[in-house]
């Protein structure tokens, strides 16, 4: 069973749909014994840093995430991704999740910001896993980029700067885009992510 | 490199896609919810449904229709017409709307924008523009293009981004239904008096107008309604004639 976690940022109907289609059984909860049944932890999310973070000490979620994250598969995605990283600088300066290091900081290009739209992965790791979705477009949709060490960084994107697209530190894997709207690649984005961890 | 978006327009009346936006003659084309699925598998970057229904039925319909939506495409969806307030915004965005377009209502009150930027986000905040040529300005016009605001279109597009919205959908009512193609001029001045992303639409006839377009103005997406209706175009034939054409598009 997949745990989607609910913390009331953002619909997660087609996330858990696209789960489904793979053939998953997929549960979203905000209840920390069924997150840890579960076999997989996704952390969804839309909306600013600081109220996610907000949010998920509300529910007192956050010492629980930081132990799932140890334990088990899991997976941000967009503002889930970023929570992952140890600080973020949207509407004032705020705590992460500290799963990964590194700071959520405002995109500097001269392109447009929100950066909104598919964009092309590049592949940072010589990996097999990875090296098919070279040059794919998923879709982004943020303003705010994880600013991290290169030996976590699994693909990018270019957006005038170079801006993490996937990450991974162990079995914690983030996505910067949504797979859930990257239409088939992000479906076999999905995919992978499950593959390598189940 | 982030490529152009080539968006189907659905319109929408009492939960049916119709043909024709002038209210007259109105033609069902079809079920909002597997034609936009249609889309997205054909190679749609992403789906603009537009609420023209005159009931709350319609409207209340409309909120089943996205949540089917969300379970469904695969690929982002905008939902706009007849969004009147915060909590019109809240219930599509709640039933997975991914962005909501405000039209009138903004204009009418401009608050609007600000407040669904400050609680959702200017991600899903996209304010819609229906501009006409008065002169050597463009007004802002309401009640479907038959209203002049008076209103500087300009203006208006950067009071828009000022407050918040993440994307502007920009409509000429000049080219509208007129298959001759974009705006070019409109699009063009719009695109240079913002930094935020402007959605182009009216006047697509042929799928050569989408890379006109993009070649001739900064714009970051082109909508387009009846000819991706009745099969007239594929999704294809725009996306291949956008990269003949040097344009960067995801292929479809």
């Amino acid at each position: 069973m997949i745990a989607i976690v609910d913390y009331g940022m953002g619909n997660v109907a087609s996330v858990k749909t696209a789960f489904q289609n793979l053939g998953y059984q997929v549960t979203i909860t905000d209840d920390i014994e069924e997150l840890q049944h579960a076999s997989h932890i996704i952390l969804p999310g839309v909306g600013s840093f600081k109220a996610a973070v907000e949010e998920i000490r509300q529910r007192q979620l956050l010492e629980a995430l930081q132990q799932l994250a140890t334990e088990k598969p899991f997976l941000g995605i967009c503002l889930g991704m970023q929570l992952l990283f140890e600080r973020g600088y949207e509407n004032g300066e705020s705590d992460g999740l500290a799963i990964i290091p590194g700071t959520v900081e405002q995109i500097e290009t001269d392109y447009l910001l929100p950066h909104i739209g598919w964009n092309q992965l590049q592949v940072a790791l010589d990996d097999d896993e990875w090296n098919q979705f070279e040059g794919n477009h998923v879709y982004f949709v943020h303003t705010y980029q994880a600013v991290s060490e290169s030996k976590y960084l699994v693909a990018t994107t270019d957006y005038g700067t170079t801006i993490p697209a996937i990450v991974q530190k162990g079995n914690v894997y983030g996505m910067q885009f949504h797979p859930e709207k990257s239409s088939e690649v992000g479906v076999q984005l999905l995919k992978k992510f499950m593959e390598l961890t189940t | 490199m982030i490529a152009k978006r080539i968006i189907p327009c659905l319109d929408v009346k009492e939960g049916k896609v119709v043909k024709g936006t002038n209210f007259v003659g109105l033609r069902e084309l079809g079920d909002p919810v597997e034609m936009a699925a249609r889309y997205s598998e054909a190679g749609a970057d992403e789906i603009i449904f537009l609420d023209i229904s005159a009931t709350n039925e319609g409207r209340q319909t409309m909120v089943d229709i996205v949540r089917e939506t969300a379970t469904n495409v695969f690929v982002p969806f905008t939902v706009g017409g007849g969004v009147r307030s915060i909590d019109d915004v809240n219930r599509l965005l709640k039933a997975g709307a991914d962005k909501v377009g405000m039209n009138s209502a903004a204009v009418k009150n401009p608050e609007l924008i600000t407040e669904s930027s400050e609680r959702f986000g200017a991600q899903c905040t996209v304010v819609a523009i229906d501009a006409k040529r008065v002169g050597d300005k463009w007004h802002v016009m309401t009640h479907g293009g038959s209203k002049d605001t008076g209103i500087d279109a300009l203006e208006w597009a950067k009071e828009a981004e000022a407050r918040g919205a993440g994307e502007l959908l920009l409509t000429s009512v000049d080219t509208d239904g007129v298959k001759d193609g974009f705006d070019l001029s409109l699009t063009e001045a719009v695109v240079r008096a913002v930094r935020i992303p402007v959605i182009a639409s009216g006047g697509v006839g042929q799928p050569e107008h989408f890379p006109e377009v993009f070649n001739q103005t900064d714009v970051s997406a082109g909508l387009a309604a009846s000819i991706f209706h009745e099969n007239t175009f594929t999704m294809k034939q725009v996306k291949d004639s956008c990269i003949q054409q040097g344009v960067n598009v995801r292929e479809a």
